[in-house]
């Protein structure tokens, strides 16, 4: 290459000119996404943090009003509930939804027949509308006519509860139909993990007569958690920000609102109905943290658990 | 011999059993889309009868008729299909165009750019709602498509998932392009564009998803009954019918099956994008 540019004149301005060219190309390429996510998610970021000091009026006008946001934030119950329900609804999803989806994935990877069939089934309820799962859930829970406590009352002669009104069981209602539906798309991506364990070592250990549960726990387990990882990192960040099946199965009306309303359904309450976008802004702000503040620890309990090669 | 037997027998066992425990877990996930189709035929006297009337007296689409004649679907549907169509033209092209540029162009401040669209993707969506409703009240886009397709245009996750992909191509085939005459565009839209097609394929069914089933973007921005998508149609009919759930079923038929239909058909590229997410991130 050097001794090219040197003897022939002109290559290294036309080296040169093809730089600036890259970059002019690089800039135009980028331009689109630059200015929309400056716009629509770098723009609004900054604002959202300025809003959180800011309280609303009753015609969309707002003023600053220092931490006052804040403090009512610290002493609000209602924020109180809605974290603990928050957490207590992605501490149960997540493991629920992973360790199901985990199981369905080992027996798809048992040479079986029908493998694809089995499949179609479990991913429907990922491609369904999360609002019209809610719908068919609540008809399905219905305390009088729906179909989960007629089967209780006809197969185990229990009389079924409210499941969706009664404050102390709500929550665990509204667990139940997440885990449904995040099964099929966690169970995908952990089978395609599965499939990318080398085969070696499984012959290896059915040399060394090892047992089915051995297999699992000292070759599956192991070489899965790079994908289990990301798996419940994703899951954990997704159930943080549960908003459709309350709205949709709950509602503000209901009395169980309270015992379910996660924080993201208090923002947008806050935000849309009670029309405090101020005090709206912090509570998504404490959202954020929290989210940091969990991918932090995973990413520090990573090394205690996950083994890449 | 035995012993081979013994242990072919047990292996069938085996098998046996791993399809019970599957088609278990099969039918608690479908009965519910079950259920909903067959009570969207139903009659509400029907619906509420005890012990439970499984199979509707006769196929009447009385519901469904319904559904139209209480809210405008036939508009729901135009909307969500043709802000679902643009966002996912839009966004494929436009993260294609960054993606390639920060995997195979060198220019000034590039690392930092990309870092900084890496860092939104750590904040909760949530947290952009209010000021982007307030831009979209300032360029009155209130009750407008442009409100369900601009804003998600330009995408932090599109670009890093089709980054990714560019990376995994081969640098030299540029090279050989760039040797051959071509400029940096000829070669992203020549060369790497067409390899790339796995990821555009991934990009574009997660997008479409995304699309048709947001809930609470379009019930911020739009609405007006002639400019809401499904989900929130579905949401207002909800408000209406409370708990004629017969009506409320055909609703949900009827908001559902277009992406169920999809993933029957495009099953192996719905399986391959979300794995897709799974190894490339």
């Amino acid at each position: 290459m050097r001794s090219a540019s040197d003897s022939v004149p002109g290559f290294r301005k036309v080296l040169r000119s093809r730089k600036y060219q890259g970059w002019l190309w690089g800039y135009i390429l980028i331009l689109p996404t630059v200015l929309g996510l400056g716009l629509f998610y770098l723009w609004p970021l900054v604002q959202s943090f300025y809003l959180a000091f800011t309280r609303w009026g009753a015609f969309g006008d707002y003023r600053w009003c220092g931490l006052q946001n804040f403090e009512r934030l610290v002493s609000d119950p209602k924020i109180v509930d809605a974290l603990r329900n928050s957490l207590v609804f992605t501490g149960l999803t997540v493991p629920l939804s992973i360790s199901l989806a985990t199981l369905i994935a080992v027996l798809l990877n048992a040479k079986i027949r029908g493998v694809s069939f089995y499949r179609v089934l479990y991913f429907l309820p990922v491609v369904t509308m999360p609002a019209a799962v809610g719908i068919v859930w609540r008809w399905l829970f219905n305390a009088d006519y729906g179909a989960i406590n007629y089967v209780l009352q006809k197969v185990f002669a229990i009389r079924g509860p409210s499941w969706l009104t009664d404050p102390k069981i709500a929550l665990y209602s509204l667990v139940a139909v997440a885990v449904w539906g995040a099964i099929g798309n966690n169970m995908i991506i952990i089978l395609s993990g599965l499939q990318n364990i080398p085969t070696v070592y499984y012959e290896a250990a059915d040399i060394d007569g090892a047992g089915v549960l051995t297999k699992f726990f000292r070759i599956t387990l192991p070489m899965l958690s790079p994908t289990l990882f990301f798996v419940s990192v994703t899951a954990i960040i997704g159930a943080l920000q549960m908003f459709e099946l309350v709205y949709m199965m709950i509602g503000i009306n209901s009395p169980a609102i309270r015992a379910t309303q996660t924080v993201v359904y208090l923002f947008y309450r806050e935000a849309f109905i009670n029309m405090n976008k101020g005090y709206a802004s912090a509570i998504i702000l404490v959202l954020f943290v929290i989210i940091l503040g969990l991918t932090f620890i995973q990413l520090r309990l990573q090394r205690r658990w996950v083994h890449y090669d | 011999m035995t012993k081979a037997s013994a242990s072919l027998r047990r292996a069938r066992w085996g098998k046996l059993a791993i399809h019970v425990l599957l088609s278990l877990g099969a039918l608690v996930t479908i009965l519910p889309f079950v259920w909903m189709v067959l009570t969207s035929f139903q009659t509400l006297a029907e619906s509420t009868r005890i012990p439970p009337v499984f199979f509707p007296s006769s196929l009447n689409l009385k519901n469904y008729r319904q559904v139209f004649y209480s809210l405008p679907f036939a508009t729901f549907y135009w909307n969500t299909f043709v802000s679902t169509v643009a966002k996912v033209a839009g966004q494929v092209l436009v993260s294609a165009m960054a993606a390639y540029a920060f995997a195979r162009i060198e220019f000034p401040g590039r690392n930092f750019i990309f870092v900084c669209c890496l860092a939104i993707l750590m904040v909760p969506q949530q947290a952009y709602i209010i000021p982007r409703y307030m831009l979209m009240l300032d360029f009155k886009w209130l009750n407008t498509l442009t409100a369900l397709i601009v804003p998600g245009i330009a995408s932090s996750f599109g670009v890093f998932l089709l980054r990714q992909f560019f990376l995994s191509l081969p640098g030299e085939l540029g090279e050989a392009a760039t040797i051959d005459g071509c400029n940096h565009f000829q070669v992203f839209h020549k060369v790497y564009l067409p390899l790339a097609k796995p990821g555009l394929i991934a990009l574009s069914i997660f997008v479409t998803l995304w699309s048709w089933n947001d809930l609470m973007w379009p019930l911020v921005v739009n609405s007006s009954t002639g400019k809401m998508p499904l989900s929130v149609g579905l949401a207002t009919l909800q408000g209406q019918h409370g708990t004629n759930f017969p009506v409320l079923m055909a609703g949900a038929v009827l908001t559902v099956w277009p992406m169920i239909l999809l993933s029957l058909i495009l099953q192996k590229h719905f399986v391959e994008g979300i794995a897709l997410t799974g190894t490339k991130a």
